[in-house]
């Protein structure tokens, strides 16, 4: 049985900033439990641009930011395990994993953070009607295939979702080689951030269909067509209003769902709207001394916020391992509750005794508004509110509330909403 | 007058740009705004990703970026030199692997150490 | 055995066969298993890239009790006997059985008189597991179900099986004990030369096959075999059930295989765990005109969904992974199998319309069409020694010192290449150097499980990609996701189109 500290599991740029700043806080036995073969996550085959602004204010690609930790994490004495699959985590932290060197592993961890990231929403998920001939694969997949493996995945291709994972790899089939026939969105607005609608869209005349989705793949053998159609209000297909598409590929960047398997089975309590755990403003989880950050919690959209998420998990982990808590043992918890327009918050509950000057609360909107204010209300007292000129669903939103403000809420909820 | 989405920011103003007063723009909310629709008219550029093969790497194809921004209208071009491009490992990131491409002045780098 | 080798007129074939079985499916791995226990050289003939993979590997995994078909019918006969059958042999070839039991759900006056009628049906047909369950008695059983229920028939020894894996052993199983597979070989013309049949097919290294004798169970395609050999007989009307395959974590709503009554509006949809842990919902049924069309439909779909719903209310179908459709071959002539030679072409038996029961009576039909084939000249002495069991590695449920042990003796173990359903390099590899190899990635799902989880091959699927042409030294650019036409990759990227 190995003994750490802190157990990190998931070496992408969660786990990444989550250990390191964990080390600089104080705790010196860490380790990383990665499954790939090299550190970086999904940040090693987003080779696009666009991530950093942020943190770096810097331009960089994937490779690029996760080259950056992974420098920085060679100064310290965090050790890694590669090509290692967690298999389980139990509620007293008891970490199961396998590898081919060393077999079946045994770790033992005071704090654990939970950096898993997310999977993709399948075919199967949105049950698309039809054959079943390959050809269909989600955009990850076939990202990993065409950035890493280094193969065409199609010639002819229609992508589902304009969210920016379809976004991108409409560009970079296009840039391969290949003919990105359109984009299909069913909302009424693209899911994905302006930029890359201009710059992988609007610059390769790609079309962008909103309102519109696949009701039927067909295709012997390969894909060799698909039927889309308009919905109407509802979602639902207008009948006669079907295209045809030949094409050889179907793309599908249809959602991304955190990936908390691992973490139900410790015993971890999930908030069903984010599909990942309720965490405290400190990004511990409903267990003690498990910890999460990142897509596991929710699917984010810049791995900026990623990152300053998985700092403030490190943190606190190192806080929890090093016995410094700030929070009263029986301070009552306060909820976060989503009030009206906004789809979820994170944290879900708050200990205003962990939290410094001010609190972060992430959420995201049901819909594009312009021009709203959005408010913290106790009761229906008004704790705190900000304009914003622009919101939309795809671009998750982050309000910086002031301690003091939420110290003079009357009851132990608070409701974050859009008027 | 024509008309471009800004991509500074979140925002995604609608700018109009006048090619007749001197690429005067409106619709902006910010003097960066200005400028990205002026150069958006006249000399669109774009920062290129790609991968180029490298042979003895862990894996068969290395992530490359243009270091700074090309003419838009050369993207094609540029892809083309890129595609010849073979690299052998061991490469750092920012290791230059094309210097001055297409005679942009722009060198493509390696995005990451293999 | 002289005399093996022969000339033909219109070519050169190497060995007469005494036995050619038309179809890998379950009936005819069945019968190429029995087979395969006497002295004789039996070729299996499939048409599709793998075996086990048409109407076998596309429906709701039930062994059924045997309450269902007509007493004094094949099928019931067969539903009986195969049922009995399944736990040993389950157990011998390491195929996932469980014997969970049925639920027929009764929720009108008409119900309950049908569920009176299939005790009294499953009585005579022998069975002495059946009782039947008034309301209270069923929400206990099942607290999911639909409130509204009247009552219900159950049945103990109806199981979930996994179809695939049950075809794919019994195919296994006969090659082991020397029966000869083609695979991708579709039979094309049949001629009758009088001591033998020479069988044509599509398949250039094996244009020509002969044998002494022929079991036709080209399941939607029976009927197309038979006339290929003599004047039609009977026909077969392709029909089509669709189905949703939801998430593990829908695979607790019920615990056993809830049925519906046949009624007016058709033959009910089932609600039932499968053997793996999901949950699957299904199927409609629908005639169809192309046996080869396994399209799902929003019209199947939403019918097995609204339909569903009268017995469970509360399926996830967010927690949907997949849909898929099979179909069943449904004899015209008779609501019943047709086992017989054929009139002319005499030493042609067929096994046509193995419909539902199908799966189930497969191996039970298998034993009796062995003994037809000996009545009819086969000379049926039992080989020495026969194989009997398989064992596989099945990583993901062993306990840890086992794991432990596994990974020390072989590395490949300790890589998990499947995250959703832990599985393994190690057992990846094994099935590549099984008798039959697989040689796609739906190949590889449906004997390791990588590929069948919730992420639906999203993160192994290039990884298993990777395995299958490392082992069999194939180029990465030609394997396929299962049949033929299914490449997955078009070229290399800077590498040109």
């Amino acid at each position: 049985m190995l003994i750490y500290d802190l157990v990190v599991i998931g070496g992408g740029p969660a786990g990444l900033a989550a250990a390191y700043e964990a080390w600089q806080n104080g705790v010196k036995s860490i380790l990383i439990v990665e499954r790939d073969k090299e550190l970086g996550g999904i940040l090693n085959q987003c080779i696009h641009n666009g991530f950093g602004l942020h943190y770096f204010k810097e331009q960089l690609t994937g490779p690029e930011y996760a080259g950056r930790f992974i420098h920085m994490l060679r100064e310290t004495g965090v050790e890694v395990k590669l090509d290692t699959m967690v298999l389980q985590v139990t509620p007293d932290r008891q970490v199961h994993a396998v590898n081919a060197t060393d077999g079946y592993l045994v770790i033992q961890a005071e704090a654990i953070v939970l950096a898993m990231g997310c999977r993709e929403r399948t075919r199967g998920a949105i049950s698309i009607p039809g054959d079943r001939p390959s050809g269909v694969f989600t955009a990850g997949t076939a990202q990993r295939y065409v950035n890493m493996e280094g193969y065409m995945v199609g010639r002819r291709i229609v992508i589902l979702g304009s969210g920016d994972i379809g976004l991108i790899m409409a560009r970079r089939m296009t840039l391969e080689g290949a003919q990105v026939l359109a984009c299909i969105e069913l909302m009424p607005y693209s899911g994905g951030l302006t930029r890359n609608i201009v710059q992988c869209l609007d610059d390769f005349n790609i079309p962008l269909y909103l309102s519109h989705t696949i009701t039927r793949i067909e295709g012997e053998g390969r894909v060799e067509r698909v039927v889309v159609s308009k919905v109407d209000n509802k979602r639902l297909p207008i009948p006669g209003s079907e295209m045809v598409f030949d094409c050889d590929t179907v793309l599908l960047s249809v959602g991304l769902i955190p990936e908390n398997e691992l973490s139900k089975e410790a015993g971890v309590h999930l908030d069903p709207r984010t599909n990942g755990p309720m965490v405290f403003e400190n990004m511990e989880t409903s267990v003690p001394g498990i910890f999460a950050c990142g897509n596991v919690v929710h699917v984010h959209d810049l791995v900026d916020f990623v990152t300053g998420e998985a700092e403030r998990a490190g943190r606190n982990a190192a806080n929890y391992i090093r016995k410094i808590s700030c929070a009263e043992e029986d301070e009552p918890e306060i909820q976060v509750i989503r009030g009206s327009h906004v789809t979820y918050t994170v944290p879900q509950k708050l200990r205003t005794g962990n939290i410094g000057k001010t609190l972060d609360i992430f959420f995201r909107v049901d819909n594009t508004y312009e021009d709203v204010t959005v408010k913290v209300m106790s009761g229906s007292k008004e704790l705190h509110s900000r304009k914003r000129r622009y919101v939309v669903p795809g671009e998750m939103e982050r309000l910086t509330v002031p301690k003091e403000r939420l110290l003079s809420a009357e009851e132990n909820a608070i409701t974050v909403l859009i008027e | 007058m024509k008309e471009v989405v800004c991509v500074v920011c979140p925002m995604g103003c609608r700018l109009q740009v006048d090619e007749d007063n001197d690429y005067a723009v409106t619709g902006n909310s910010c003097p960066r705004g200005a400028t990205y629709g002026k150069a958006e008219v006249t000399n669109p550029t774009r920062v290129l990703t790609s991968t180029v093969r490298v042979r003895g790497g862990l894996y068969p194809r290395l992530p490359v970026k243009t270091r700074s921004e090309v003419p838009k209208a050369k993207l094609m071009e540029v892809m083309s030199i890129i595609n010849e491009v073979e690299v052998a490992a061991p490469v750092k990131m920012g290791e230059v692997v094309v210097s001055d491409v297409c005679g942009t002045g722009v060198d493509i780098v390696a995005t990451r150490d293999m | 055995m002289l005399s093996l080798l022969f000339f033909l007129g219109r070519g050169f074939a190497r060995i007469m066969y005494d036995v050619a079985v038309i179809g890998a499916g379950i009936t005819g791995g069945a019968v190429a298993m029995e087979l395969a226990t006497y002295d004789l050289r039996i070729a299996l003939i499939e048409k599709n890239t793998d075996v086990a993979a048409g109407t076998t590997k596309a429906n709701s995994g039930i062994i059924h009790g045997g309450y269902d078909p007509e007493p004094g019918t094949l099928m019931a006969r067969y539903n009986v006997l195969g049922n009995r059958m399944a736990g040993e042999l389950c157990a011998n070839l390491d195929v996932p059985f469980k014997r969970i039991g049925s639920l027929v759900l009764a929720f009108t006056e008409e119900d309950l008189e049908t569920v009176n009628l299939l005790y009294a049906r499953g009585i005579k047909n022998g069975l002495s597991c059946l009782s039947i369950l008034n309301r209270e008695e069923v929400l206990a059983l099942e607290p999911q179900l639909n409130p509204s229920v009247l009552g219900a028939l159950r049945c103990e020894s109806t199981g979930i099986v996994s179809p695939f894996e049950y075809g794919v052993a019994m195919c296994e199983n006969a090659v082991e004990n020397g029966a000869e597979l083609f695979l991708e070989t579709e039979v094309t013309a049949i001629t009758d030369e009088g001591p033998y049949y020479a069988i044509s097919t599509n398949n250039p290294e094996q244009p020509l096959i002969a044998a002494r004798m022929i079991v036709n169970a080209a399941g939607v395609d029976a009927a197309s075999v038979h006339d290929m050999a003599d004047t039609p007989e009977f026909s077969i009307q392709p029909n089509k059930g669709e189905y949703y395959l939801l998430d593990k974590n829908q695979g607790g709503l019920v615990s056993h295989v809830v049925f519906q009554c046949p009624g007016k509006a058709g033959k009910g949809v089932l609600v039932t765990p499968t053997v793996h842990g999901n949950l699957i919902v299904g199927p409609n049924a629908e005639d169809v005109e192309d046996g080869g069309d396994v399209s799902t439909s929003r019209r199947g779909l939403d019918f097995v969904m609204e339909t569903a719903a009268r017995s469970c209310k509360g399926i996830s179908y967010r927690d949907n992974i997949r849909n898929f459709a099979g179909n069943r071959a449904i004899l015209r002539e008779k609501d019943d199998f047709h086992m017989a030679f054929s009139k002319n072409a005499h030493r042609m038996l067929n096994l046509a319309g193995i419909k539902s029961p199908g799966l189930t009576c497969a191996p039970a039909i298998a034993v009796d069409a062995v003994k037809m084939l000996g009545e009819r000249g086969l000379r049926l002495i039992p080989k020495e020694r026969v194989i009997t069991t398989r064992r596989r590695v099945k990583f993901a449920g062993l306990p840890i010192l086992e794991k432990e042990r596994l990974i020390a003796q072989n590395p490949a173990y300790g890589r998990v290449i499947c995250r959703c359903e832990t599985v393994t390099e190690g057992e990846i590899v094994d099935q590549l150097r099984r008798p039959i190899v697989p040689r796609t990635l739906d190949a590889i799902k449906r004997r390791a499980g990588a590929g069948m989880g919730r992420c639906q091959g999203g993160f192994c699927g290039p990884r298993v990609h990777e395995i299958i042409a490392r082992e069999l030294g194939l180029d990465p650019l030609d394997i396929r996701k299962d049949d033929r036409g299914s490449y997955i990759l078009t070229g290399i990227t800077k590498g040109g189109q």
